[in-house]
């Protein structure tokens, strides 16, 4: 029993640099697998649905006729559901955080429309 | 002639990881009756079976309390898992053990930074903590996440740890252990911190068999009783006996945990060197029909999950008996008699999970 | 030890609501802890099933009940079980009768009485936050 088992401690603590980090002039160093958001690359997306069907929180809403895809980044626990069940990889789970805000944002893409096809010459169907 | 007053402790108080009331009737500063009221972090989770599919209801599971997240998930993937009949890769149940002791470890270094806390030893505090955060790197590295994993599914893991991460990990336990036996030589060795653990909320080992106690509170009373013993996961293949302490006060709270947490890192190691290949989830189809009970040792104590499945793809009935839950009675009865002063440490000293009583 | 199939390791026994407290005291002879007290909502009753456990062995007693029939309180066998009642109490509107200690709807606080409770035509037309 004594009363000096913390000092050894104490004295390494005062001699070395601090555990934490100055945040946010120094910013977080993510790791690999750190979850932290979702990109959808909406020129791949053919807007199944399956995303919007397989979230847990119904943050994604997919619009066929506006060929929109929206996210509520807000809504969205990070869980990448959506990212494993997408047919076409076109969703992907990027590491940095959704950046605190003063209201619930929500980021909609939409689909670009293909360019119009020149007018088709040659054989006819009968 | 004493008179009796009503002193209210909680929801809010600099002690309490999360909110809990209790009514204190005091005979000058000597606590006679408790009269405890929850429901301050009640969200009705269990009523959510209704409305989601028993498969996105993981992720509900998971987040009733941001402690034992994993285990709550895990459990519940293999409640259903045993209605349906589904055999697990023997690499899932590995990743699993090591997760779960993994989770353990940072349960226990955050209850002893909040002792440390609660006697006002802020430096100490911090130390644990700082321990802690290297285990947080760890689930981040692995899973993506610090507190919530999102890494069970039914039919087993969404993800790997291959042995090169496996290993790395093992190394850094080695570092950890090395400034584990230092905090600890402080938690169990100092005059000053003992002055206030010794003797606090003595239960004998009757008592605490008689109020079903559960976890380190009952194997601190010398009752030698851990679920991991069931051999669920891979605990069957390891090797470890449940660790108990006597005196039923604090301090064997806190030796109880402290040895605890040096047990899981030699659990770990043993698992990591028996990991075998192979996958780490097998695909599930079809409903759950059936009922079944699923019991785990959480950090906290022998926690059990009720699941009843109709054949839908909703489920009837999801209820988790808490450790905590079981022992907040115990509690009750040791606060009677004992002095103002020593209530946060009796209200500590179960290591409350306040989330897991109520969901 | 291995875990037995799931119909084997729950170890259930239905019995009557009257035998309650003829079984329990059984049991506390035995040696046995309680370990949980459930309540399930059916389609019209309440089925409640208390779990013992004697070192790891698991033994579930069950019987259902209709809305607003009384069952007696084992806080008198097992001390610790009025915290699990007044749970069921306060979550599901069951009457649970001569508790140790009885909050009487107390122990939690919730905006709606018996938020669990078996679904009347009330609740069916007003509907709730989704």
């Amino acid at each position: 029993m004594s009363l000096f088992t913390f000092v050894k401690t104490e004295f390494r603590n005062l001699f070395s640099k601090p555990a934490t980090r100055p945040y946010p002039q120094q910013p977080k160093q993510f790791m690999e697998r750190t979850r932290g958001h979702i990109e959808n690359d909406i020129d791949l997306c053919i807007l199944c649905g399956l995303c919007a069907r397989k979230c847990p929180t119904g943050a994604i809403t997919v619009n066929r006729a506006e060929k929109t895809w929206t996210i509520r980044r807000f809504s969205c626990v990070q869980c990448g559901s959506c990212v494993e069940g997408c047919p076409k990889k076109c969703l992907s789970m990027h590491q940095s955080y959704t950046q605190p805000g003063p209201e619930k944002t929500s980021e909609t893409l939409r689909k670009p429309q293909p360019p119009a096809a020149p007018a088709a010459a040659g054989k006819s169907v009968s | 002639m004493s008179t009796r007053s009503v002193v209210p402790f909680g929801p809010h108080h600099p002690v309490l990881p999360e909110p809990i009331h209790l009514d204190l009737v005091l005979e000058d500063e000597k606590v006679v009756d408790v009269v405890p009221s929850i429901g301050f972090i009640h969200r009705g989770l269990e009523k959510l079976v209704e409305k989601k599919d028993f498969n996105e209801f993981v992720y509900i599971a998971e987040r009733m309390c941001g402690i034992c997240s994993f285990m709550h998930g895990m459990s519940y993937c293999e409640a259903v898992e045993h209605i349906m009949g589904v055999e697990l890769p023997p690499r899932a149940k590995y990743l699993r053990t090591i997760w779960s002791e993994l989770s353990r470890m940072h349960s226990h270094l955050l209850w002893l930074g909040l002792l440390a806390d609660a006697f006002g030893f802020e430096s100490l505090f911090m130390q644990s903590w700082r321990i802690r955060e290297k285990i947080l790197d760890m689930f981040e590295a692995s899973t993506g996440g610090r507190l919530i994993f999102s890494v069970n599914k039914i039919g087993g893991q969404r993800k790997d740890m291959d042995n090169a991460m496996l290993h790395g990990f093992v190394e850094t336990l080695g570092g950890i252990e090395t400034e584990l036996r230092e905090i600890a030589s402080t938690f169990l060795g100092n005059s000053a911190v003992n002055s206030r653990l010794q003797g606090v909320g003595r239960m004998t080992k009757e008592q605490a068999q008689l109020y079903g106690v559960a976890g380190p509170f009952l194997r601190a009373s010398g009752v030698a009783r851990d679920t991991r013993e069931l051999g669920y996961d891979a605990y069957g293949d390891l090797d470890f006996e449940p660790i108990t302490a006597d005196a039923g006060d604090c301090y064997a709270r806190t030796q109880v945990r402290i040895r605890e947490l040096f047990q899981s890192i030699d659990l770990i190691r043993q698992a990591v060197a028996k990991i075998p290949e192979g996958g780490v989830a097998v695909p599930v189809r079809g409903f759950p029909k059936g009922e079944y009970m699923m019991r785990v040792e959480q950090p906290r104590g022998e926690a059990i999950y009720y699941v009843k499945a109709n054949g839908t793809k909703f489920l009837d009935r999801f209820r988790v008996r808490t450790p905590t839950f079981a022992n907040v009675p115990a509690m009750i009865e040791l606060m009677k008699g004992c002095q103002l002063t020593e209530i946060p440490m009796l209200v500590l000293t179960i290591d409350p999970c306040v989330s897991c009583i109520e969901r | 030890m291995a875990e037995s199939s799931s119909d084997d390791s729950m170890n259930l026994v239905e019995i009557r609501p009257e035998s309650l407290l003829n079984q329990v005291t059984e049991l506390k002879a035995r040696g046995y802890r309680l370990v949980q007290i459930c309540s399930t909502t059916l389609k019209d009753r309440y089925e409640l099933t208390y779990s013992f456990s004697v070192k790891y062995d698991l033994l579930n007693l069950r019987f259902t009940v209709a809305e607003g029939q009384k069952v007696e309180s084992i806080s008198p066998i097992y001390p610790s079980a009025y915290f699990y009642e007044n749970e069921i109490h306060d979550l599901f509107g069951v009457p649970i009768e001569f508790m140790t200690v009885d909050f009487r709807g107390g122990l939690y606080r919730t905006a709606v009485k018996a938020p669990y409770r078996l679904k009347s035509e009330e609740d069916q037309e007003g509907g709730g936050p989704k």
